[in-house]
């Protein structure tokens, strides 16, 4: 019934180019999630304030639950689906958010990254807070940030080469490159660990040196 | 069933493989891939989606409810009220209904409900319903509520007897020893009353569900709870209400966070049943946000009168506490947060005598519900807050006088805890080593010193270096600098090993073993993002000798998964990692006694280890697992294959009665230090530093679980300082985050967390929960901390800049 106001709008999302029938009042975040079926981008607001709904356009980070789907026309949008590579690769930040542990509940995760992919996209080596800046309308209630943070870092350093080099997390522990177990971020872990009346147990922290 | 006896030290003569790994997260990859399936993502054909209009007076008689505009709208297909259908009672104390009859006694009330074919008609048939009200009287204050003539907010209980007055029936009372006679006893006293409000969980994912029955009348209930099985029961029951004779299938999609909001049913779950059944489709009830915030249950708020007491010499010698909750309209897990916060009460530190009383009132307000902790942090307010104040009377340092009283190994508390294995002085010594403890205090005595006899002088008043030294009289206020520094610490204790609040803690796995060395593990508990997944995953792996990869873990099917009794109590990690381990331990039994067979060698040189059956006695025979599974499958005779089944109930007391005995099987402690700047123009309070060390007993995976402590350490600063539902008279005025205050990642912490790993005999490889602790001690210890600074103290959270800073212009006489 409301289809006679619908339009059809063309633009392109992760590469292909597609058209979409969406309302006169719907948001780029719906014709994403029920025009074109690509789920994997949230709402976890619908009103600008959570940041989980970030999607890219033309390059730059939007909330898409406040863009207006007809001025998607022409447009090139990245959504989580699209960051995966064409070879079937994560993405360094995709990587860096498992091994950094920086995934829980997961609901604000594909918003956290496409905030980071349009951060490292403008700024390839960024500080550990011109990440909290660039993620400051991500709202995440299960992380505390810190892993979100680390986990940008790693795929900074990974991007860039320096993958071994340090990557520091803001509270002076030292780092190390993810190990095969994303052990990596364990380093904040430094431990007192059985240091107490357990010294047969210090060797479980004996892999965590501060 | 007891646990099979090969354990203990069979593991501790093992290397560990993947046990105390940092292994990531079981579903990281669906989750940042966009591929995880949450309620919001879930569609099933011809779904029709529910929406509820909701009460808009906190205490009125409904007069009359016209829906017949609503229903003539083309696409609705049902209009439900009270009126209408069958009554579905819920809650702890069944006193809630799913539709509100005849009168409304909140703003969240469910007054009417609609299944239309899109969100939008159904949003359409909700404005078009029209309700007529008589407003009654309201009372929203708990103390208000408890007075004589006060508005009865139910006139009848549940059995409909008329109630008295506004109390509820709840025995929450607790003693050990002699209150009269320790406080007789007692050098110093300190006294206090802490007030906490309500905060609530702001899950990203909204809440929601899809009910559906088949033509049979049975239902599968799409679900996002944190108790598939008891959800399961409540269903069932309300199924029965319904005269539905079908049964319940519990089906979780990915959760969009949890934190104890969905610890109970609510009524939208049973609105959407109801919808379901009437239209013979599938329905679809999804929060937006503003509901999530106004029709979830919050955080129990609380106000605590604490009195505590010490001798001399500074022991402890006598608790007493006693608190008013504002129960709200209707009863849930809220109400029995005094069972968890006697924990504390009762054994937080060494002391003998203790009472412990709470009385719930019902108010015209919200419901509160569980909220990580459990009321554990309200409670530790209080304690940690009043702990220092009764130091300073006793002119003892705080955390001296901490380490005098704490807990320590192989002792049993008033309250009957039989604490094993205890980290608290371990942890207490960890935060006081990695801040320089005795070093800070120095400094502060020093400038104190050089104050007292001018020989300090303006000069030294600089930023960098007043860390720690508080006002010592109204004439040095001027002599400040604007931001002044100060540090405080607070302890906790929480259940590590399950807590039997319900008659079973149990939980239930089973596991079966392919052909190619393929396990897959069903366990009755679930995962909203803490890791559960994880967990059983590295420990069914340990066991069996494989990679986690080979593990498969299934949750949150109640059609295939056994009985868990929910992810609350931090005890997931504890007993479900339990009841995974022994099943796992029968399945490898069961895999090399028929290796011996197989191999023709002694059971006892047999291991598995790294895939393969490791012969001891003769490394010729080492032959991958998968080999001994298919020779055993595929054998002439005497075919098996491998499986098992264990339901663990932790040996621990059922918490009734005098609430006296062993409710858990391990016992969790910690301790958060941190440095906070006070800016005196402004009330702004910065967390300079912030340590939390926590007794985990084991960390089976140091990744996730540093992700709980720093995850709960944020929820925990940003409910000490920023977070406040706002309600006037009943009706919440910032059901959003623009003016719901969470913290974001530019307000973020560096929370530091440091592991004391002292093993809990009967966790899994030693493990303790985790979950809730490092959001339990986070506002004493920033409160203290604010004292050591300005010398203020604050007894009511949140602690905004403008309660700050109205404290310091009192305290400076501005
Ligand atoms: S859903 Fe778009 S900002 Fe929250
Ligand atoms: S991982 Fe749950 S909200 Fe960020």
């Amino acid at each position: 019934m409301a289809g006679m106001d619908k339009k059809n709008i063309h633009f392109v999302v992760n590469g292909d180019p597609v058209s979409a029938l969406v309302g006169p009042e719907w948001t780029l975040l719906r014709a994403l999630r029920d025009g074109v079926g690509l789920t994997g981008t949230k709402e976890g607001c619908g009103a600008g304030e959570c940041g989980a709904c970030t999607v890219l356009v033309d390059g730059t980070a939007v909330n898409s639950c406040l863009f207006p789907a007809l001025e998607a026309e022409g447009r090139s949008v990245t959504t989580v689906e699209g960051l995966t590579q064409a070879d079937g690769n994560l993405h360094p930040l995709q990587k860096a958010f498992i091994e950094y542990g920086a995934v829980q509940c997961g609901f604000c995760t594909p918003g956290a990254l496409m905030s980071s992919k349009a951060l490292l996209d403008q700024n390839p080596d960024p500080s550990a807070h011109q990440i909290k800046v660039a993620l400051a309308g991500n709202l995440c209630r299960c992380t505390g940030y810190t892993q979100i943070v680390e986990a940008v870092q790693a795929a900074a350093a990974e991007m860039n080469g320096t993958a071994a080099a340090a990557v520091g997390n803001g509270s002076g522990a030292a780092a190390s490159g993810a190990g095969a177990t994303g052990a990596a971020s364990d380093t904040a872990l430094a431990g007192v660990t059985g240091a107490v009346d357990q010294p047969s147990h210090a060797s479980t922290s004996g892999e965590v040196t501060a | 069933m007891n646990p099979p006896v090969i354990t203990e030290q069979e593991r501790a003569q093992k290397e560990l493989a993947v046990v105390g790994k940092g292994i990531p997260k079981a579903d990281a990859g669906v989750k940042v891939t966009g591929q995880a399936q949450y309620m919001h993502d879930l569609e099933l054909p011809n779904m029709l989606y529910g929406k509820i209009l909701y009460s808009d007076r906190a205490s009125a008689r409904i007069v009359s409810i016209d829906t017949s505009e609503a229903e003539r709208i083309p696409g609705v297909k049902a209009v439900l009220t009270a009126y209408n259908t069958p009554e579905i009672r819920f809650g702890f104390l069944k006193d809630n209904m799913a539709l509100k009859k005849d009168r409304v006694r909140q703003y969240r009330d469910e007054v009417a409900a609609v299944a239309a074919t899109t969100p939008e008609l159904a949003e359409a048939a909700i404005k078009a319903i029209v309700v007529h009200y008589e407003d009654l009287p309201a009372v929203f204050d708990p103390e208000e509520a408890m007075q004589e003539g006060a508005p009865l907010v139910h006139e009848l209980n549940p059995k409909g007897e008329p109630n008295k007055d506004n109390r509820l029936r709840l025995p929450w009372k607790f003693s050990a020893g002699d209150v009269e006679a320790g406080e007789a006893a007692s050098a110093f006293i300190a006294e206090g009353e802490y007030e906490t409000g309500w905060v609530t969980h702001c899950c990203l994912g909204t809440a929601g569900c899809v009910a559906a029955f088949d033509p049979d009348d049975n239902l599968t209930m799409y679900s996002i709870t944190q108790i598939p099985s008891l959800a399961k029961a409540d269903f069932q029951e309300a199924m029965k209400a319904m005269g539905v004779r079908g049964k319940v299938r519990v089906v979780l999609t990915t959760l969009g966070g949890g934190f104890g909001s969905k610890l109970d049913t609510y009524a939208f779950e049973y609105i959407a049943m109801l919808l379901a059944h009437r239209t013979k489709k599938p329905v679809k009830i999804l929060f937006d946000r503003e509901e999530e915030f106004f029709a979830t249950s919050p955080r129990q708020p609380t106000r605590i009168k604490i009195r505590q007491g010490c001798d001399a010499e500074g022991r402890l010698t006598f608790r007493d506490i006693s608190m008013v909750l504002d129960n709200g309209a209707y009863t849930s897990w809220g109400a029995t947060t005094p069972t968890v916060m006697m924990m504390p009460s009762s054994s937080l530190y060494q002391v003998e005598n203790v009472r412990f009383r709470a009385t719930c009132v019902y108010t015209n307000n919200t419901y509160a519900q569980a909220m990580r902790g459990y009321g554990t942090p309200q409670v530790t307010f209080a304690i940690e807050s009043n702990l220092d104040e009764l130091a300073e009377k006793a002119g003892i340092e705080g955390y001296e006088f901490r380490l005098k009283n704490a807990n320590l190994p192989d002792t049993v508390t008033p309250q009957g805890f039989k604490v094993d294995s205890c980290g608290h002085v371990p942890c207490l010594e960890a935060v006081a080593e990695r801040m320089d403890w005795a070093g800070y205090r120095a400094a502060k005595a020093a400038r104190l010193a050089g104050d007292a006899t001018g020989a300090g002088g303006d000069a030294t008043l600089v930023e960098s270096d007043t860390a720690g030294v508080p006002p010592v009289a109204q004439a040095a206020w001027t002599e400040l600098p604007d931001k002044v520094r100060g540090i405080g610490m607070a302890c906790l204790l929480h259940v590590g090993g399950g807590a039997k609040i319900y008659k079973s803690d149990g939980c239930g796995t089973l596991i079966k073993v392919d052909d190619l060395g393929y396990v897959d593990v069903y366990s009755g508990s679930m995962d909203m993002g803490q890791g559960l997944d994880t967990i059983l995953r590295q420990i069914v792996a340990e066991t069996l000798g494989l990679g986690v990869d080979r593990i498969n873990v299934v949750i949150g099917d109640t059609d295939v998964c056994p009985w868990d009794a929910g992810a609350h109590a931090s005890r997931s990690t504890f007993v479900a990692g339990n009841s995974a381990l022994y099943a796992a331990q029968q399945v490898r039994e069961q895999i090399l006694n028929s290796a011996a067979d197989i191999l023709d060698t002694p059971r006892d040189g047999l291991d598995l280890t790294g895939g393969m059956v490791v012969c001891a006695d003769d490394p010729e025979k080492t032959t991958k697992i998968e080999k001994v599974l298919r020779k055993a499958h595929f054998a002439s005779a005497g075919n098996t294959m491998f499986m098992a089944a264990y339901f663990y109930e932790p040996p621990t007391d059922l918490l009734a009665g005098d609430f006296k005995g062993n409710y858990s099987m391990a016992y969790a402690w910690g301790c958060h230090g941190v440095e906070v700047e006070v800016d005196r123009r402004t009330g702004q309070i910065d967390i300079v530093r912030y340590i939390a060390a926590h007794d985990v007993g084991k960390a089976i995976n140091p990744l996730l679980l540093r992700g709980q402590i720093l995850g709960g350490g944020l929820q925990g600063i940003g409910w000490a300082l920023a977070e406040e539902m706002i309600f006037d008279e009943g009706k919440l005025l910032n059901p959003n985050f623009r003016d719901y205050k969470m913290l974001t990642a530019l307000d973020s912490v560096d929370v530091e967390p440091i592991l004391v790993e002292d093993p809990a005999a009967a966790g899994p490889y030693g493990a303790k929960g985790i979950g809730e602790p490092g959001l339990v001690p986070t506002a004493p210890a920033i409160a203290n901390a604010i004292y050591d600074a300005v010398g203020i103290r604050l007894r009511k959270l949140p602690m905004k800049p403008e309660m700050v800073l109205a404290a310091i212009m009192e305290a400076e006489g501005r």
